[in-house]
Formats: C-alpha cells, structure tokens, sequence
C-alpha cells in the first residue's frame, strides 16, 4: 500500500474515533449548565441528582476525548511534515490559539467541575460549568477556523516555490473569518449540542422504559427535548448556509455530494442513489433540478459538474461522497422528525404513553453520531485531491521520511488501542447508566449518601 | 531586522516555547513522577490519595504540552515537521503511553474489583514511566542532533535513537521527575504514607543525583562542544553553579521537613536545567552534526514576522489568563488531599 492511502487512512480514523467525543462533551456542557442552572433557580435536589450524574458521564467521556485528542495535534507533524511547514505560519497560530485559550480554560475549570461539588460554593461551581461548557465551544472554534482556512483560504500569500514552498499570514482576521469559518462553525457547534442533547434524551428514554429514575427522567427528557428540537430545526437552515459556501467556493465537492458531472447543466437533488465512479452515471430517486433550486433559486439554473474540472483536480470517490452526504441530510431530517413528533406528542399530553417511541429515542443517540461522521468525511473527501483547496496537494503534503511499514506500525497499534479504549468506554458507561442518579440526601446525611454514588465506598460499606 | 524591547521575534518566540516546555515539564513532571512511583505504594488506600492528589489537575498540567506543540507548530513549523516525523517511533509510544496513563486514572475507581484497581494502577505506573524515559529519550536526541539532509528533513533511522547519551538523559528524566513527584506527595499526605513518601523522596533524590552526575560526566567528556558556550563565557557559570545549589538545597529541605521549599526547589532545577539546555543548543533547534549546515535554527526554521507578533501578543493575552485559573484551581485542592464521593 502507498504511504498516502496508509497516511490519509491513519488520519480519518484517529480523527473520526476522537470525533465521537468533544461533541458529546459540548453538548452535554450545555445541558451540565442548563440542569445546574435550573437547581441553582428551584433548589430542586431532582435537577442535582442530574445534573451530578451527567458529570459523571461527562468526566469518562472528557477524558477519552483529551486522549485521543492530543494524538491529532502531534500526527499533522508525524504524517503530514510537508503539509505542518506548508500551513504552519497559519495552522500553526490557530492550534497554539486552541491550547492557550480553549484547552486551557476547560481543563482547568474541569477539576473543580468533577472533584469541587461539596469543595466550593454552588456560584463557583456552576462558574466553572459555565467555564467548561465555554472552553469546549472555544475549542471548536479554531480548529473548524483551521480546517475552513484549508477548504477556503483567504488572508495569505505563498512564498517559496516548489518544495519549499508555503503560505504566510498577510491578514490574520481575513484568515480567521475565511468565506467558510463562520457558517461551518455554527454547523460543527449545532451538530455537537445535538450530540449531547440526544445522548440525554436516549438515557432518559431507557430509564422511562425501565421504570428507573422516573421521577428525574421525566423533566430532564422534557428539557433535552426542546433542545434538541430547537437546535435540529436550527441546523436545517445552517446546513444550508455551508451548502451554500460549498456551492460557492468549492463547486467540484458540490457536484460529488449530489453526484452531478456534466459540466454545465441543470442539477438534480437525489433522496438516495447510487454512483457508479467508473461510468461517471448517477441513478436513483431524484426531484429534477433540485439542485439548481437549492443553489441558485430556480429548477432551471445550470450548475457547474464534475466534468468541468481535469480528473486531477476533482475527487474521485464520487459515490462515497454522494453516500456519507445523503446519510448526514437522512439523519439530520430525522432528527428533526422525532424531536418535533416528540414536542407534539407531548402537547398532546401523550408524550410518555408510547413504548416504541421510547425505544426509538433510546436508540437516536446514534443519528447525531453518524450525522457528524458522515459530515466530515463529506468535507474531507469532497475537498480531495487537495489538502488546502487549490494550493497544496495531499499526495504532496507528507512526510517524505516516514515509509509505510512506520505508518502500518502505528495504524495497527491505535487500531489495537482504540477497539480496546472503545470497549472499556461502552462498558463503565453502560455500568454509569445502569448505576443511575443517586439521591445524596441532605447536609447531614451527606456520608451516607456519597457512599451510595462511589463504587469504592459502596464496596467497602457493603463489606463491612 | 524586526525586534521588540531590543530581541528579535525569533529569539522572543524560541524563550515563549521555552517557557512553556519548562512550564510543563515542571507540572506535568510532578504528575508523571507520581505516577511513576505509584506501585511503590503498596495499600489500596495509599493508591487511592496519591492519584487523587493529581486528579484534579493532571489534566490541566497535560495542557502545557499541547500548548508547547502549537507553540512549535506555529513558530517554528519547519522544525516540528522535521522532530515529528523523525521522531516518529518513539512519539506513538509516547502517544499511546499519554492514552493509556490518562483513561486509567479516569477507570481505576469506575469498579470496586480488586483485579480492576490493580491492573489499572500498573497500567498507570508503566503509562508513566514510558511516558517520562521516551520525554528523556527525545530531548537528549534533541540536544545531541539528529542526521538531516539538505531539506532539513531526518536522515537517520530508529536505533539512532538509542546512544548512550540519550539514554543517560532518559533515565536522569524519569529519576528527576520520580524526585519531583514523591516530593509533591508528601505535601498532599498525612502519617504513615506521608512518613513512606519522605523516605520515597530521598531515595529518587539520591537517583536522581547519581543519573545526573553521571550523565553531566559524560557530556563533559564525550559531547565537548554542549558545554562551549560557557566555556568561553565564564559570566554565564552562575547558571549551572546555582542549578547545583538548587539541587542541593532540595534533601536539606527534604531533611527540616519543608516540603513546600523542596518542591520549589526541584521546580527551580528543572527550569535551570532546561535553560541551561536551551543555551546550549541556541540557535539550533536541531543541530546536525555530520553536516552543520543543514541545522535547523530559530531563523531558517520560523515562521513569517507577522506571525511571531500574533503569537506574541496571543501569549501577552493568554499567559496571564491561564496563569490565573491555574493558579485558582490550585487553590482550591490545596492542602492534604482530602477523599470525598467525587475522588477517583
């Protein structure tokens, strides 16, 4: 196999197991900081009960998602040393950006969010979630900049020439607010709140079916309901905006997500379809000249294929592409179907009457997963062959000294540890789930109620 | 050429990187150190206070290394391409170690099995200790010099890693750290594992005297030209002369029971010894020693001018900010370390 597929291959699947985790823990950073919030308003012990079981969770799934994390910042230089000293004057500053505010901000005020309940008082506290839960957002922020300034590049020049050569920052806001920053941010940001909002309502939903907890369930699904249904509405019209960008900036990738090649003519939406890479031919179930519609306001409108663009300079993945991106669409509409038939059930006062949709939301913690999956793999594979669109070429960006036998070496050895980080991650959340929300009972029975929420204790208590 | 209060960008961004590696190396150090000596406790409750002692803030520490990467990245990105990719063995090891040390904090206490808690703790120490000796490992490779060719790109191959040297800077590493960590624990303890971590303590320091002693021999002898610069700068000994009066002063206040001065202490020393290295070394972030010109430097491998100043004034910003959580959550755990429903 070449260095390129072993190195790219590598890349998309630390990156996409890492993914799974930081949306989770901004989405649950919001409910974190809307459960507290409403304690610290109602004095409510049902919403600490949530909200110090969600903290729980949040702390297994922060953990995994920092190791895992590190890992990304050190591979563009391990794999990718001809694409580091190509983007590092601009990559660079935004990763340091990411450490200094972002990472730093959360991990700080993450000790007291898990370890400073009793320790601080309740406004430092939620202080601290707030801290948190605004830090993973920063966290996002540079690196989609990052990522945008790679798929649109504004506010740079090149210097050098041939191997030598690589981009500098002329206007560091212009790079930062590239065409495509803003509205793939707000995207990646409403894709992770939903990631943490169905997690709640799926646990909750378990609970209901099982009778656990009841007496929590019911409110904390009826809030990570609004959420959810407020922020998958949210992320149709912001879907949208990037498609949009995409259109503009980035028609080849356009033209791969619907599977569109000639050069110039009205372009078909598909519900689902099938690409066939070899005959350049795209068959299925399609609304003629949705496409054109979407992107230029008329069924008619011609737009820009495949074809216009050398097969050098277009991806060649084509149906992958125009899959993973119906998946995303078929998961995001589905999201917003459950969540606003929840929201009318619940109207109707039926909201809890119905066991299989409680099963179906039990399960929809995996729509926003596979969502934002789909959506990246869509963004990365639709912008090949380029790393950074139009300028520096993948095959082009590695690192000349590292041979495939040292990438296999590393590939099996985080493929062994990540299967393995995987199943053990399933198992105690499975094990936190099953433990539920604990009761602490008030100031003076606080001993008896701690043991009751650490493995630990409550082994040594039910020893003795 | 551009300067700012007198120094150019370059050589402000080189002590900014600088900074933040002795930054981590003296946070993160004491948690790796920690870690390292954690299976030298041998009661489950002991286990339990040591990595609670670094749970609320390891991470927080950990965050000094990804800054120290971006700082790298962004300043001086022809040298991180350059380390990384040729220091790609050891760095997956180093990766995986950083993986495992961190999820088995965060699963030891999820189980109340014995096996559960014993196997983590070991997964914990090993995480550590690799972790410590692979740091060691790619910082004496770093002050030595690697083989490069004329791209500036790494021309030697894995068991180049592995010289004498490099190993004798390694273990200096996991002793200095076990030192530093075994002091930071007696301040987070009480009666008999506080009684065990003072005698813990004085032992790494004996360890870390020997390794150190050793290895400063040997680059006397052996690697002349580390030492050059002070040779021809006689002003510049009060650097290494006050590294020794710090290193001494650590089992004297180890012995009149001052721990918090210790500490101090072994943090002064491992700045000391990480400035001395950096002056050893400027202006090479990679030195090349078959062919000198194809060294990387802090001017052949930065980034534009109007990148430093952004970064600069990104550091101007952030220092202080990260400077004052830190220094809050600190606060906030300080004193003996305290086992409530919350701890690990």
């Amino acid at each position: 196999m070449n260095v390129e597929i072993l190195a790219r291959v590598q890349f998309a699947f630390t990156i996409g197991f890492h993914y799974i985790y930081p949306p989770l823990s901004i989405g649950l950073g919001l409910m974190l900081v809307i459960l507290e919030g409403l304690f610290l308003k109602t004095g409510d012990r049902i919403y600490e009960m949530a909200v110090r079981f969600w903290i729980r969770i949040f702390a297994l799934i922060f953990g995994i998602g920092v190791a895992t994390g590190i890992i990304m910042e050190f591979e563009f230089g391990t794999n990718w040393a001809t694409y580091s000293k190509y983007v590092g004057d601009i990559f660079g500053s935004a990763l340091a950006a990411e450490g200094i505010f972002a990472f730093a901000l959360e991990s700080g005020f993450l000790g007291i969010l898990i370890f400073g309940w009793n320790r601080v008082g309740r406004g430092v506290h939620f202080f601290s979630t707030i801290m948190v839960f605004v830090g993973s957002l920063f966290s996002a922020v540079w690196i989609v900049v990052a990522n945008s300034w790679q798929q649109t590049p504004a506010g740079y020049h090149i210097v050098g020439q041939g191997m030598n050569a690589r981009a500098e920052i002329t206007d560091f806001w212009a790079m930062v607010f590239n065409p495509s920053s803003v509205d793939r941010l707000l995207h990646v940001w409403v894709g992770a709140i939903l990631a943490g909002g169905f997690m709640v309502l799926s646990v909750n939903a378990w609970y209901l079916l099982h009778r656990k907890h009841m007496e929590i369930a019911r409110p904390t699904f009826r809030i990570a309901l609004v959420v959810v249904a407020t922020f998958s509405l949210l992320q149709l019209f912001l879907g949208d905006r990037s498609a949009g960008i995409v259109a503009r900036y980035q028609p080849a990738k356009l033209a791969a997500m619907e599977g569109h090649f000639d050069s110039s003519a009205r372009a078909d939406m598909y519900l689902f379809g099938y690409v066939n890479n070899r005959t350049q031919n795209t068959s299925g179930v399609k609304i003629p000249g949705g496409l054109s519609f979407l992107t230029y306001g008329s069924f008619k409108a011609p737009v820009t294929g495949l074809r216009a663009f050398k097969p050098a300079d277009r991806p060649s993945q084509v149906n992958s592409i125009f899959q993973l991106y119906h998946l995303m669409v078929a998961c995001g509409l589905a999201m917003i179907f459950l969540s606003l038939l929840g929201c009318w059930l619940w109207w109707r006062d039926a909201l809890f009457k119905h066991r299989w949709l409680l099963w179906v939301f039990a399960f929809s913690v995996l729509l926003p997963q596979l969502a934002n999956q789909a959506g990246w793999f869509t963004a990365e594979m639709g912008r090949q062959p380029w790393v950074v669109y139009g300028l520096l070429r993948t095959s082009d960006a590695l690192s000349r000294v590292v041979s495939a036998n040292q990438i296999i070496f590393s590939l099996i050895l985080f493929t062994i540890v990540y299967i393995v980080l995987f199943a053990l991650f399933l198992f105690l959340l499975n094990r936190k789930i099953q433990h539920g929300p604990v009761d602490y009972g008030t100031k003076e029975t606080i001993e008896d109620g701690s043991r009751r929420d650490n493995p630990i204790l409550e082994h040594e208590a039910s020893q003795s | 050429m551009n300067t700012f209060l007198g120094l150019d960008y370059n050589l402000w961004w080189f002590l900014v990187f600088g900074a933040v590696i002795s930054g981590y190396a003296i946070l993160d150090g004491f948690d790796l150190g920690a870690g390292s000596l954690h299976l030298f406790l041998r009661k489950e409750e002991s286990r339990r206070i040591a990595m609670n002692a670094i749970g609320p803030i390891w991470d927080g520490n950990e965050v000094w290394l990804v800054i120290g990467g971006g700082a790298l990245f962004a300043g001086f990105p022809v040298a991180y391409a350059a380390i990384f990719s040729a220091f790609y063995v050891p760095f997956m090891v180093f990766l995986v170690g950083l993986i495992f040390r961190a999820v088995s904090i965060e699963f030891r206490s999820k189980e109340p099995w014995s096996w559960w808690r014993k196997a983590w703790d070991i997964v914990y120490c090993f995480a550590s200790i690799v972790i410590s000796l692979s740091l060691g490992l790619m910082l004496g490779n770093v002050v030595e010099g690697l083989p490069l060719n004329s791209d500036r790109e790494f021309a030697g191959d894995l068991l180049s890693f592995f010289n004498p040297f490099a190993i004798m800077v390694s273990i200096t590493t996991l002793a200095l750290f076990m030192m530093h960590g075994a002091i930071f624990l007696t301040m987070k303890t009480e009666n008999r594992l506080f009684v065990k971590l003072h005698v813990l303590a004085n032992n790494f320091i004996v360890f870390f005297v020997v390794s150190f002693v050793i290895t400063t021999l040997y680059t006397l002898l052996y690697i002349p030209h580390l030492s050059d610069f002070f040779k021809s700068r006689p002003g510049w000994f009060t650097i290494p002369l006050l590294m020794i009066l710090s290193i001494a002063n650590i089992p004297r206040q180890v012995k009149i029971g001052k721990y918090r001065f210790a500490f101090i202490s072994s943090a002064i020393t491992i700045a000391l010894l990480l400035i001395m290295v950096a002056i050893e070394v400027f202006p090479y972030l990679l030195y090349s020693p078959q062919h000198p010109g194809n060294s990387i430097t802090v001017y052949n491998a930065a980034s534009s001018t109007r990148t430093m100043k952004i970064l600069l004034v990104m550091a101007l910003i952030g220092t202080p900010l990260v400077g004052v959580y830190t220094s809050f959550v600190f606060w906030t755990f300080k004193g003996k370390v305290r086992l409530d429903e919350m701890s690990y």
